[in-house]
């Protein structure tokens, strides 16, 4: 796709903050995004990606000539691609709460001056998708053609359905779910527990100080333990040992699977705020779209929604399994919605929906072109 | 199943021409979406389908298909009632575990249901049975017995029968001989239960039971 640029929109300004879920006030609001491709004369292409916990606006192209990474969903998002920029106007922002230039706790609070820590006021999913919906009314977008995310993002791909259900004319959630499960709150916990625990946190504010960077090393260690499978882990590691021929009989990192989450951790505080990552993951274990706007159950949370689903779930994701896929399409049926459902054959874990799949990019173009031609 | 002119299956053209434009219709085990397609680009008929291997599901999707992929008689339960104008079951009842149930549902969630399956008392299978002394193979149903997902056998007659066992009503029924990769075919009227190698019903709830 070549070059593309990261820009930002504030909004909120005081007085008029944003009202959030907890009723607490916050302004300014600054999001971070990037477009890419063209918008179409009767504005009616746009593909909204809604990213996962650590993602960013960057979902596709470079940010120079030289830069040797692209987006995290290149593979996904360009000309020809699955989601095409030469079809469609494809917008993604960082999410609210987050660390990649949208405002979240390591932002300066202008009350004083220094960056908010632990007095930045809880962030919802709904919360993000408000921002999100600033951002569309800035871009004077009226109409969604799709809006995409998985696993975090596919929670904000339900809540836009829900919240704003005129908006969207369809919607592509990928493992995903409607509300977190036990075991998924219980690995977040953990990986809190892990940063709150690292002396730097010091209840949040660090930022004149050193960070927290073995505790957020460790919580990243959980998710991608997290993100993977019994089966993806017995094959990408097994027991295989790590530069060495016999164990090392200390504590170093023996195993090639030791060192890979070593490796996952060191690089994550590169680019990681440890704050934003106790916010995002706490909004996720709070996100329950029955909760939601007081409806009391998936089906009647549904009832709100107008847009034609696909819903992709991956057979080796233990995160969010296949069943809260088919518990959300069940509910998505009892209200009469158009939906389409997969449940792609992957070893990979949770991580699937983020590798190369010529299915799931095969499902996405046919999808997006079936929907382009019936609005 | 499909040529490259875009003809489809003989059972399915007939099946095709019961349906009214712009109804709406589900296909279980609607495999690779080949009715589907036609009966959106022919008839503008808002589809949907059920089927059970990923690579058909895909396959429909891509083509723009609504499908879900699940078991039939699980996805079926969902759906409101009368959600539907048609439910079609094309040469898969053979396979289902409990076509009663199934049947009970399908009138549930759509107005008319149609059904296509293969003729278990087509002259060729009798005398290949009274011939050989083995189980049939046939073209129709072309699986031994040990290594065949057709748990069941049915006649037309059979199926009339047990319109009246489980309470539905046989609008209408038409019995067929298909040839040449199935694209074509004839109907049959002399001797059906005999001669056709297909059976397909369009039927409907029955008000008196």
């Amino acid at each position: 796709m070549g070059v593309v640029e990261k820009k930002f929109f504030t909004f909120a300004e005081p007085p008029h903050e944003m009202t959030l879920e907890s009723g607490k006030k916050l302004g300014p609001v600054t999001i971070a995004y990037e477009t890419y491709g063209a918008l179409n004369a009767d504005r009616n292409n746009v593909v909204l990606i809604l990213h996962a916990l650590s993602g960013d606006s960057h979902a596709a192209g470079y940010y120079r000539q030289d830069d040797p990474k692209p987006g995290w969903w290149d593979i996904m998002v360009g000309p020809g691609k699955g989601i095409d920029t030469n079809k469609y106007f494809v917008v993604c922002s960082n999410i609210l709460g987050s660390c990649m230039g949208s405002t979240g706790p390591c932002s300066i609070n202008p009350e004083t001056e220094y960056p908010y820590g632990l007095d930045f006021p809880f962030v919802t999913i709904g919360d993000m998708v408000q921002a999100q919906k600033a951002l569309m009314d800035h871009l004077r977008v009226k109409k969604i053609l799709s809006v995409i995310g998985g696993s975090i993002g596919g929670m904000q791909v339900l809540e836009w359905c829900v919240r704003y259900p005129k908006m969207v004319a369809s919607a592509i959630p990928l493992a995903t779910t409607t509300k977190h499960s036990a075991l998924a709150i219980a690995f977040n916990e953990v990986a809190r527990q892990a940063i709150m625990a690292d002396p730097h946190w010091n209840n949040g504010d660090y930022y004149s100080g050193p960070k927290p960077d073995l505790g957020l090393a460790v919580a990243r260690m959980i998710g991608h333990i997290t993100y993977l499978s019994d089966e993806s882990m017995r094959r990408k590691f097994g027991r295989r040992l790590q530069d060495r021929s016999d164990f090392s009989f200390n504590f170093n990192a023996d195993f090639q699977v030791e060192s890979y989450l070593r490796y996952q951790g060191t690089k994550f505080v590169e680019r990681f705020d440890a704050n934003a990552f106790l916010y995002i993951t706490k909004a996720a274990d709070y996100y329950d779209l029955a909760r939601q706007h007081n409806s009391g159950s998936t089906v009647k949370a549904f009832s709100k929604a107008l847009a034609k689903f696909l819903v992709v779930s991956f057979t080796s994701d233990w995160l969010y399994p296949t069943y809260q896929s088919k518990a959300m399409v069940q509910a998505m049926k009892k209200n009469g919605l158009n939906v389409s459902f997969c449940e792609i054959e992957a070893e990979w874990g949770h991580d699937a929906f983020l590798l190369p799949s010529e299915r799931l990019t095969a499902l996405m173009r046919g999808f997006l072109e079936r929907v382009t031609h019936e609005i | 199943m499909k040529s490259e002119n875009g003809i489809i299956r003989f059972d399915l053209q007939i099946v095709a021409s019961w349906i009214e434009p712009r109804s709406k219709v589900l296909d279980l085990g609607c495999g690779e979406g080949d009715l589907l397609y036609f009966l959106k680009t022919h008839k503008q008929v808002e589809g949907t389908g059920i089927e059970r291997a990923e690579a058909k599901v895909a396959r429909c999707i891509e083509k723009g298909l609504s499908v879900l992929q699940g078991d039939i008689n699980e996805e079926v339960l969902d759906y409101p009632d009368d959600t539907f104008d048609y439910v079609i079951v094309s040469q898969t009842l053979q396979q289902v575990y409990e076509p009663d149930q199934l049947i009970k549902s399908l009138l549930r969630i759509g107005k008319k249901g149609i059904f296509s399956f293969p003729n278990f008392s087509h002259w060729g299978i009798r005398l290949q049975l009274l011939r050989t002394g083995y189980a049939p193979i046939t073209k129709q149903l072309p699986y031994e017995w040990y290594d065949t997902p057709n748990i069941r056998v049915i006649t037309l007659k059979d199926f009339r029968k047990f319109s009246k066992e489980v309470g539905f009503k046989i609008l209408k029924e038409v019995a067929i001989n298909t040839h040449s990769q199935d694209r074509y075919g004839n109907i049959v009227t002399f001797l059906p239960n005999l001669r056709a190698t297909y059976g397909i019903f369009l039927i409907g709830k029955d008000p008196s039971s």
